[in-house]
């Protein structure tokens, strides 16, 4: 049904799910899918089947709890809505005959209620790892249907727009500005100063990029948003062009997220079917169209510049900025680049207006960081806080502390481009510009927690590694800058480097700094230079010791098995080794030959749990002459 | 019809994206034709493509072995997933094993980062994959019958 502006202006919002029969929702973004959501949501459907119209089944997005997935919600009238999870097709029939059919609400398979509930269960929204949060981008996510635009219609979807197309092109901006907005793709530049600079440059073509080429290995809050809530991000997009005076606009989306394509082609068809795309959207004079395009797999291609380089059919090239795209982008004309979360805020700042934008977050960051939590922690997935939060209560609270009550290490924000933080910065609150300050950026946004498991000089050399290989090669710097970092990491967390090693890595750093072409390739020795400012010790253990003291480089460390810890009529041991490097001595006690060894830890995976026998030690010369060979081969 | 309707250099990208897709990777010969379509140099085709992870310029195996090499992976022993599974499947990264059955591949963040460290195997996610556990899902795979063709 085409839309008018009057029509959504009226439009009532509510619940997308009317009151009268049960529904039932399914997470099937990537990461329930990873985790078996499509074999849930089959099973359901075989056994609702002849239920008729009394439930209705809907695929959602993201509900932002990765370690909890696949997660059922089921929401019943006039009773409490239940959110069960790590579901499996084999609970569905007792979901099903216990709470769609009966009364019986299995609280035992129930994560918590996410409405109503009278203490029996966990009430979720105040579970610490939400309490903390402030869903703006995620407002929708995970409770609405990402196929069906009436849910987001309902949800005051596109009200935006109308609003938009109600005001001067400069009011938007206006608007955008009030709100203090500034762009969630890294760097933090104000949006409405983009827009300025794009809505005042001349001519008469203009274009509108969303960049969703979200390439931080450890970074998926992008995707996420693409695969819930795509019409969130269509809506900016459009409200954008509105503002700068485009008639045409990308979306740049990587193809390593074809559920994330299709569900943005899908949403796209919708908002042309409904009038909010095309000419004369919502019966006003403006038309603006939009196109998606598939990244070919550059990191590199995040940066702006490249990405309109990429879009015209060549290499993934960065260009030097000035002229920015603003001015001269794709095709040589004025286009505005603005990442998807970006966008997202946009159509909230228009549907609900600036001041509720502003009320969250600090002054020179209003509004609310969003962060996808993996590594070594109890809690994995989203988080969506305000900003000027303090990353202990990103890490503690919402992340729920270390996994097995292991010491925690540090926190990497910002991926390739950001920085490893130590316990001592954990009150550092996050805003652009704290994080700017220790060392780290506010970046993409992946957040990674480090345990004392991990090596700090081989968390930097993996980052390092990273942007070696994605380095475009265009400029020395950065070309032969990484490739020299690496080079040398690899020499220290093999124990072949020495004390000058150290100043040699800052040295490569300061000149990557100054000298590469572009945001990535400059801000690619942050991994390094933070981990050598908060972890100097752990180099020098390297340099100077040959030791890792998280025991993880492989040329530093050697697999030990305890004899007194060792049960000689276990033989789990000898028969994981894929090397043969375990035998038995005279006495039935196992050992590793240290020179057959490959270190893969296959022996300390499968040692039995109370026996525990198989350590790993560093330097290696802390294992005891005797065992370190078979008898007969010669001493090492 | 196809990718020929679409005449212009800055299609390139889709042009490639488009012949990978019908034909799992790109041909010599596909690219000769692409260029010669565009009325550019096959050299800047090869420039392009050769830029890009997603393209590839041999057949694709039956089972592509995909380990996930994103942060949470790598800080879970990814590393160690890979020498695991270079060691039974006795190719290394990059390489198809003999009959084309199986290939091996490392890739950046697939996003299931709960899940780390993570394998993909014809598109069946492993999650929490450790090296014995490596042995173990192969051995259930190599046990299926393979589908003909």
């Amino acid at each position: 049904m085409k839309r008018s502006i009057r029509t959504l202006s009226q439009n009532k919002t509510g619940p997308p799910y009317s009151d009268k029969i049960t529904h039932i929702l399914v997470g099937t973004a990537t990461c329930g899918r990873a985790a078996g959501s499509m074999a849930v949501l089959e099973a359901i459907r075989r056994e609702i089947e002849g239920l008729g119209d009394r439930v209705r089944l809907w695929e959602v997005g993201c509900m932002g709890l990765c370690s909890q997935e696949p997660l059922v919600v089921i929401i019943k009238p006039g009773d409490f809505s239940v959110c069960y999870h790590h579901a499996t097709p084999a609970i569905v029939p007792r979901l099903v005959e216990g709470y769609v059919r009966g009364d019986d609400p299995c609280l035992e398979l129930a994560l918590g209620t996410v409405a109503g509930g009278n203490g029996e269960a966990v009430y979720i929204p105040e579970l610490d790892i939400f309490k903390y949060q402030s869903r703006v981008l995620l407002r929708s996510c995970g409770y609405i249907s990402p196929l069906e635009i009436e849910h987001y219609l309902a949800s005051g979807g596109y009200r935006g727009l109308a609003n938009a197309l109600e005001m001067q092109p400069g009011q938007v901006i206006k608007e955008i500005e009030k709100s203090g907005l500034r762009g969630l793709g890294g760097a933090g530049y104000p949006t409405a100063a983009k827009w300025s600079a794009c809505a005042r440059a001349e001519g008469n073509t203009k274009y509108v990029i969303c960049n969703a080429d979200e390439g931080d290995p450890g970074a998926f809050m992008d995707r996420v948003l693409l695969e819930s809530d795509p019409h969130a991000v269509l809506e900016g997009m459009i409200i954008a062009s509105r503002a700068v005076g485009a008639k045409k606009g990308y979306i740049y989306i990587r193809e390593e997220y074809p559920l994330a394509i299709e569900r943005i082609r899908i949403a796209l068809k919708q908002a042309r079917a409904a009038g909010l795309l095309g000419r004369r959207i919502l019966d006003s004079e403006f038309s603006f169209t939009i196109e998606m395009v598939r990244g070919a797999g550059a990191f590199v291609s995040g940066e702006e510049t490249a990405m309109i380089a990429a879009m015209q059919g060549g290499r993934s090239w960065p260009e030097h900025r000035p002229p920015y795209p603003a001015q001269a982008g794709l095709y040589g004309r004025p286009t505005l680049v603005n990442n998807v979360k970006t966008l997202a805020n946009v159509s909230a700042i228009l549907q609900k207006g600036w001041r509720r934008f502003r009320d969250t977050g600090t002054a020179g960051s209003p509004g609310t960081a969003l962060f996808a939590l993996a590594g070594k922690l109890e809690n994995t997935g989203l988080a969506e806080v305000p900003m000027g939060t303090s990353l202990r209560t990103l890490v503690y609270d919402i992340g729920g502390g270390i996994k097995r009550g292991r010491q925690f290490k540090a926190v990497q924000i910002g991926g390739p481009s950001g920085g490893c933080l130590p316990e001592s910065l954990l009150d550092t609150q996050i805003d652009f510009d704290s994080l700017r300050e220790a060392g780290a950026i506010m970046g993409s946004g992946g957040v990674i927690v480090m345990d004392e498991d991990n090596c700090m000089v081989d968390t930097a050399k993996y980052f390092v590694d990273f942007s070696r290989q994605e380095s475009c090669g265009k400029c020395t710097f950065c070309r032969i800058g990484t490739y020299h970092m690496h080079s040398v990491l690899e020499d220290v967390t093999r124990g072949k480097g020495s004390a000058e090693s150290i100043g040699a890595l800052v040295e490569l750093a300061a000149d990557l700094k100054e000298g590469a072409l572009c945001g990535l390739g400059r801000m690619s020795p942050n991994p390094v230079l933070t981990t050598i400012r908060y972890f100097r010790a752990e180099y020098e253990a390297h340099v100077l010791e040959k030791r890792c003291p998280a025991r993880v480089c492989k040329e530093l460390t050697a697999y030990y098995i305890l004899p007194e810890k060792c049960y000689r009529g276990c033989d789990h041991c000898v028969l994981a080794c894929p090397a043969e490097a375990v035998f038995s001595d005279e006495k039935g006690l196992k050992v590793v030959d240290q020179l057959k060894c490959t270190k893969c830890g296959s022996c300390e995976l499968v040692c039995p749990a109370e026996y525990n026998a198989v350590i790993r030690l560093s330097p290696i010369s802390l294992v005891p002459a005797d065992r370190r060979t078979r008898p007969d081969t010669k001493e090492i | 019809m196809g990718y020929h309707s679409r005449r212009q250099p800055r299609h390139l990208i889709d042009i490639l994206q488009q012949i990978q897709s019908r034909e799992g990777y790109l041909s010599s010969q596909a690219m000769l034709e692409a260029a010669k379509s565009l009325n550019i140099s096959s050299a800047t085709v090869w420039g392009v493509a050769t830029f890009y992870n997603q393209f590839r310029f041999t057949p694709p195996a039956r089972k592509p072995v995909r380990v996930c090499m994103g942060t949470a992976c790598h800080l879970a022993g990814g590393q160690l997933v890979l020498e695991a599974m270079a060691r039974e499947l006795k190719i290394e990264v990059g390489e198809t094993s003999e009959g084309r059955e199986f290939s091996l591949e490392r890739v950046a963040c697939i996003g299931c980062c709960a899940l780390a460290p993570v394998v993909t195997i014809e598109n069946k996610v492993y999650p929490r994959m450790t090296p014995p556990g490596v042995e173990q899902a192969l051995v259930e795979i190599k046990a299926e019958p393979e589908a003909e063709g």
